[in-house]
């Protein structure tokens, strides 16, 4: 049966394509457009009052952002692989929690050592969730969604309404918390060199690439014969680890922790990776614009006192940023896709 | 149709018969749910033969190179590797023995660079285990320089057409160095040009001891690569032969299983008044300026290449998609764009091109399905009660003879022919003036093909107007009373039934002489 | 065409048609009433049950429209949000003085707008919903303690706040009881017996196949969050009447346990399934069992645990034996030859 083939005129046919495409642009000046306002805030906040730039109030807002940060990055992995985790602030409290009920307990155990502890109480909560997503065929958002409150439960339970105070801990720990190299805290560089990491991983590593792989393009990937589930458990221990980090990082800076630590921080880390231009569905983003949305997100909380704004804005702020910036990213990309669209026809 | 027609007919045979198949499938079985795909299938392919594998569409074809691919696991049957029996896991399985396969539909990652698409999972790496990027955008030149496209390897994949995507994938296979290359429908999108340069590189590939398997439906194709050939039919092999062995005629029967003319019985109808009017209409980068009439009891059909813009026109009249300009007319009365109640309210009903993604909610139960153009009419005082839809549902499935075990299973248990009976039977019931079908017996069994034609043959005959968008000729030329050719977004043509001969519509369709 | 339909008749009892996932939620809850009446103790009481009416009142009411809005394939986390933005907002209209009789319905109407405001990022835009309402649920909090602080409005009519937890004379059934059965009747129709249902169905198991349906999806899905917003905007109404306290935290939370007891129902995460007597169960199944636990003195934190892991549980369990009853199936067939095919 001859079957009218398809064909295209040769005219329209041997495309030459070259290298930078209007996305591309797009992208680049996406990231370029954070930092212009990152920039603004900052200028417009020193104008109101000038020590908002000094010493001290930078290093509060690196302190602050260097939790958010590392949060931010092991977030970006599992968003970019299309998948979320709502449970990071619980993980969070739960990893703080029981660092510190450990120092307390034993002021012997070494700074090193305490991390490790951090890393693996997140890292198991990171392997249950990607177990439940990916053996147990439970959307991400549902999974933990569920496990945000599971885990903060155990929180709950553990601490039972106590409260480790920073007498209780070994000084050590508190000057690691406030330490610094050159004027610089340890904690944001510590969260510095992780994000270094990933973002090696993800660009220069052939797992980290099947990251993008899976959020791209989920069929693409089944064909291609990439480990998804091997790659998806990776993302959430990866969140769940640095999420549990970020809990040794916050009991060593704040020094009083109980069992409300982290409460409801999931929603300022999804806003840092989404302003970041991470896309919600996966595939594109990198950590870096990760980072820049943490560092905007700090400088704004940090911003509202000095520029005299009821801190009860805060939150108001972090919900609106959330919904601009897929609205401002969706009407981008359709405006892209439309002139594609025009471009590529061959009507008129 | 294409110009490449005669310098590989004099090359066979390329392989040594008698040698051991580089790859041998022996009586595979494949059902999904109630649907047999695959009953005792065979095939065997040889190094440094070129195979070509035909068949009407829903015959086994894709369902067989899945299996090959490892993408599906067949319910019985073996499949040997050089004489070893294996067994794929998956496609990394396939993959790994030297399985290379390029579909129909490119599935490209649209957020990665070119060159990583080609190399994802095994991209060239440093001493130190990092990507090395240089290289493999080096890697990624020289192969497209082999296949003579000047695609750029860093750029996203996002936004490329669809011939440069299937460049992508050619690229990915020759990459991989594939002793075993499977092509479905490469050609479907690519130029003349392009043909001619894939041609060659498939040549190449086979005389340095590939074995390749080329699923086309364009014989002219088949012809100029190919040495052997296997017709399927319904799920099993037909026949294998050497090309130089049998006519085209012969194939064409054996695919189809029955001569030709007997298939599509249109009857003559003396044309009443004009229903549907369409006026200029033009929608940006998919058709342009396409006007036409359409009387009562007469079936006109909408030919052309894929990717015409056909489907995008007949989604335009019916309001699923936006246009730009124009005007649709049913029985004098305007209709509002992009509105398709209004369509509805007005007598026009759609059955889709996509039957799976358009046509039906495979999860719900067959009563939903076939009731829900009409679910505000069967509802009284607003509520669905009393079993109206139900006895809805028994009577069109009825009277279009649908198989099915309960009303209350999912679309999803059906067969593809029976799928289709239903999405025809929930516009049927709607007794629509202006039936548009856009086509109408893609995938389904050469029975129900038949039946099809007898119901729209029958419709028209009632006073039904009706547009029919197929891509196959027998169809077109068996059904339509006028024919109608779109080229690139534009009407290139009209040819009365007549007039119309394979040769006429195809010149129509593509601007050139026929082969 | 001959009108003998040429189906395959297959008589006898389908056990599986009976099997199914809320079914199998109704009689666990029934089970459960009874177990909680007969060895919880005071569970059985009537002021017990009047408690736990009150108690599951929003859940229920929040569920109604959530319902429909997961049968489509969207979610709206954002809902106990509006529950508290409309609770703070009718503490500021109360404190300047505006009558009652205004200021309920005008919840309902800001409930509505702020519906509005989800549906029109999601239909218009096209964004998924996760992210918006994700976005709004901190937006109308934050929203809510803007207008409130951490303040408390309480000095509401005493008329007003003892209808509310009320009974009808001496029965302990309590007021809001009629209101509710009224609602959750209303919204079963829409879903199961009238041609908008049929949409909402469609709309959720195949977008595509919907609108070539004609089915104005983004429409209908838009007014369905304009619903949940509206009936958010009512359940602020009635928790800040309740408490008699109108307060920007009111309802935190609460999103969680609307989206749990409506998986829990057997409605899909992914759309197109559900039914609305199934949620109905799921609700009082889950406010039972944490008010159960509560008589039982497990601690409060013990509960969110419960209901985290009923959450994933509800998901969890239909796949895994929807995977057992696909690996069974496949069994069984192998046993049987395959027939020809007609």
């Amino acid at each position: 049966m001859t079957v009218l083939a398809r064909e295209r005129d040769s005219e329209g046919g041997a495309t030459s394509s070259t290298g930078s495409t209007l996305l591309d642009t797009v992208l680049r000046f996406r990231a370029l457009g954070l930092l212009v306002v990152l920039a603004a805030l900052v200028a417009v906040t020193a104008a109101v009052n000038p020590r908002f730039l000094s010493g001290s109030s930078i290093r509060d807002i690196l302190l602050a952002a260097s939790i958010t940060l590392l949060l931010a990055t092991g977030m970006t992995v599992v968003v970019l692989t299309r998948g979320i985790d709502l449970s990071v602030g619980s993980v969070l409290g739960l990893s703080a929690f029981c660092t510190a009920w450990l120092l307390s307990e034993n002021p012997g155990v070494s700074i090193p050592v305490a991390m490790l502890v951090g890393l693996g109480i997140g890292a198991v909560c990171g392997l249950f969730n990607g177990s439940v997503v990916h053996f147990g065929r439970v959307p991400p958002l549902v999974a933990t969604l569920g496990t945000l409150y599971v885990f903060r439960g155990v929180v709950y339970f553990v601490a039972g309404g106590s409260r480790i105070n920073a007498s209780d801990m070994p000084a050590g720990f508190l000057d690691f918390g406030s330490a610094r190299v050159l004027g610089v805290p340890y904690l944001i560089l510590i969260s510095l060199v992780v994000l270094a990491l990933v973002a090696v991983f993800l660009s220069r590593y052939r797992a980290g690439r099947d990251m993008y792989a899976l959020g791209s393009s989920p069929e693409a990937a089944e064909l291609a014969g990439i480990p998804a589930g091997r790659r998806k458990l990776t993302a959430y221990v990866l969140c769940g680890a640095l999420a549990g980090l970020g809990g040794v990082l916050y009991a060593a800076r704040y020094g009083t922790v109980d069992a409300s630590a982290g409460y409801a921080m999931e929603l300022d880390i999804v806003a840092a990776v989404v302003v970041g231009g991470v896309a919600i569905f996966g595939g594109s983003g990198s950590v870096l614009g990760a980072a820049l949305g943490a560092f905007l997100l700090t400088v704004i909380s940090n911003a509202l006192p000095v520029l005299n704004i009821d801190q009860f804005w805060q939150r108001a702020i972090v919900g609106a940023l959330i919904v601009g910036a897929i609205a401002v990213d969706r009407l981008v990309a359709l405006r892209v896709a439309e002139s594609l669209r025009k471009k590529g026809s061959h009507v008129g | 149709m294409s110009g490449t027609g005669t310098e590989a007919t004099g090359q066979l045979p390329a392989w040594p018969p008698g040698e051991r198949p580089a790859v041998r499938l022996t009586g595979a079985s494949k059902s999904f749910g109630s649907v047999v795909a695959l009953r005792d299938a065979s095939i065997d392919i040889h190094a440094g033969e070129a195979h070509a594998l035909v068949g009407e569409n829903g015959a086994g074809k894709s369902t067989l190179i899945k299996i090959l691919a490892g993408a599906h696991r067949p319910d019985s049957g073996t499949l040997e590797i050089d004489g070893h029996p294996v067994e794929f896991s998956g496609t990394a399985a396939a993959k790994a023995a030297g399985i290379a396969v390029i579909y129909q539909e490119p599935t490209l990652f649209p957020d990665l660079t070119v060159a990583e698409n080609i190399f994802i999972g095994r991209q060239p790496r440093t001493r130190f285990g990092l990507i090395d990027r240089a290289r493999m955008n080096r890697e990624a030149s020289v192969l497209f320089d082999r296949l003579g496209v000047p695609l750029a390897p860093d750029r996203p994949a996002r936004g490329l057409s669809i011939a440069d995507q299937q460049v992508v994938e050619i690229a990915k296979a020759i990459s991989l160095d594939a002793r075993v290359l499977i092509m479905d429908e490469p050609t479907a999108a690519l130029s003349g040009v392009e043909v001619d340069r894939l041609f060659a590189v498939t040549r190449s590939l086979r005389d340095d001891g590939a074995a390749v398997l080329f699923i086309s439906h364009r014989f002219d194709e088949v012809e100029a690569l190919c040495d052997r050939v296997t017709v399927m039919r319904d799920g099993a092999r037909v026949s294998t032969d050497r090309l130089a062995d049998v006519t085209i005629d012969q194939i064409v029967r054996r695919m189809v299983g029955r001569e030709l003319g007997a298939l599509f019985p249109k009857e003559d109808v003396d044309a009443g008044d004009v229903i549907l009017k369409v006026d200029g209409l033009s929608r940006e980068g998919a058709y342009r300026d396409v006007s036409f009439d359409v009387r009562a009891g007469e079936i006109v059909a909408l030919a052309g290449l894929v990717g015409a813009g056909r489907s995008e026109v007949v989604q335009g009249i019916f309001g699923v998609d936006p246009r730009d300009s124009g005007s649709v007319q049913v029985d004098g009365q305007t209709l509002p764009p992009a509105n398709p109640r209004a369509a509805m309210r007005a007598g026009v009903a759609l059955v889709p091109e996509d039957r799976r993604q358009q046509g039906l909610l495979l999860d719900l139960s067959i009563i939903r399905n076939a009731t829900l153009a009409r679910r505000h009419r069967l509802s009284t005082l607003g509520f669905l009660i009393g079993g109206s839809e139900r006895r809805e549902a028994e009577e069109w499935t009825g009277r279009l003879q649908t198989r099915y075990g309960r009303l209350g299973d999912p679309a999803a248990t059906l067969s593809g022919g029976n799928q289709q009976k239903v999405v025809l039977a929930k516009w049927l019931a709607t007794g629509p003036k202006v039936l548009i079908v856009d086509e109408p017996t893609r995938g389904i069994d050469i029975g129900t093909k038949a039946e099809v034609h007898r119901l729209l043959s029958s419709l028209a005959a009632d006073g039904v107007a009706i547009v029919m968008v197929s891509s196959e000729l027998p169809e077109v030329l068996g059904m339509a009373d006028r024919i109608l050719v779109m080229r690139e977004g534009r009407l290139s043509g009209e040819l009365s039934r007549a007039d119309a001969t394979e040769e006429s519509v195809m010149f129509l369709a593509t601007g050139r002489e026929a082969a | 065409m001959s009108v003998e339909a040429g189906r395959q008749g297959r008589d006898g009892l389908h056990l599986s048609r009976f099997a199914t996932w809320d079914v199998a939620i109704i009689v666990v809850t029934v089970v459960f009433l009874i177990f909680a009446v007969t060895s919880v103790q005071h569970f059985g009481t009537s002021q017990n049950a009047t408690f736990l009416v009150l108690e599951l009142a929003p859940i229920l009411l929040l569920a109604l429209p959530m319902t429909l809005i997961i049968v489509t394939g969207e979610i709206d986390l954002s809902v106990a949000s509006t529950v508290g933005l409309t609770s703070s907002a009718m503490g500021v209209m109360w404190n300047s003085g505006v009558p009652l009789e205004t200021i309920m319905p005008l919840c309902v109407v800001i409930g509505a707008v702020l519906g509005a405001v989800n549906g029109f990022f999601v239909t218009a835009l096209g964004l998924p919903s996760l992210a918006v309402t994700i976005g709004t649920l901190a937006l109308y909090r934050g929203l809510a303690f803007v207008l409130l602080g951490d303040t408390a409005v309480a000095d509401f009519p005493r008329s007003h706040s003892s209808w509310t937890i009320g009974t009808i004379g001496e029965t302990p059934i309590p007021n809001v009881l009629v209101p509710m059965i009224v609602l959750a009747g209303l919204f079963a129709a829409v879903l199961h017996a009238m041609p908008v249902g049929r949409a909402i169905f469609a709309s959720g198991s195949n977008r595509v196949a919907a609108a070539f349906a004609g089915i104005p999806v983004a429409k209908l899905k838009f007014w369905l969050y304009v619903t949940s917003g509206a009936v958010a905007g009512l359940v602020g109404v009635f928790w800040t009447l309740r408490f008699s306290s109108a307060r920007a935290d009111n309802a935190h939370g609460l999103e969680l346990t609307v989206v749990a007891a409506v998986l829990l129902g057997g409605v899909s995460i992914f759309g197109g399934k559900g039914t609305l007597p199934g949620v109905l169960a799921g609700v009082v199944l889950l406010s039972s069992l944490q008010n159960a636990l509560r008589l039982a003195n497990v601690s409060s934190e013990a509960l969110t645990v419960v209901t985290g892991s009923l959450l994933i549980i509800s998901v969890l369990a239909p796949n895994i034996l929807g995977r057992v009853r696909g690996v069974l199936r496949r069994r069984l067939r192998r046993t049987h030859v395959p027939a020809p095919n007609p």
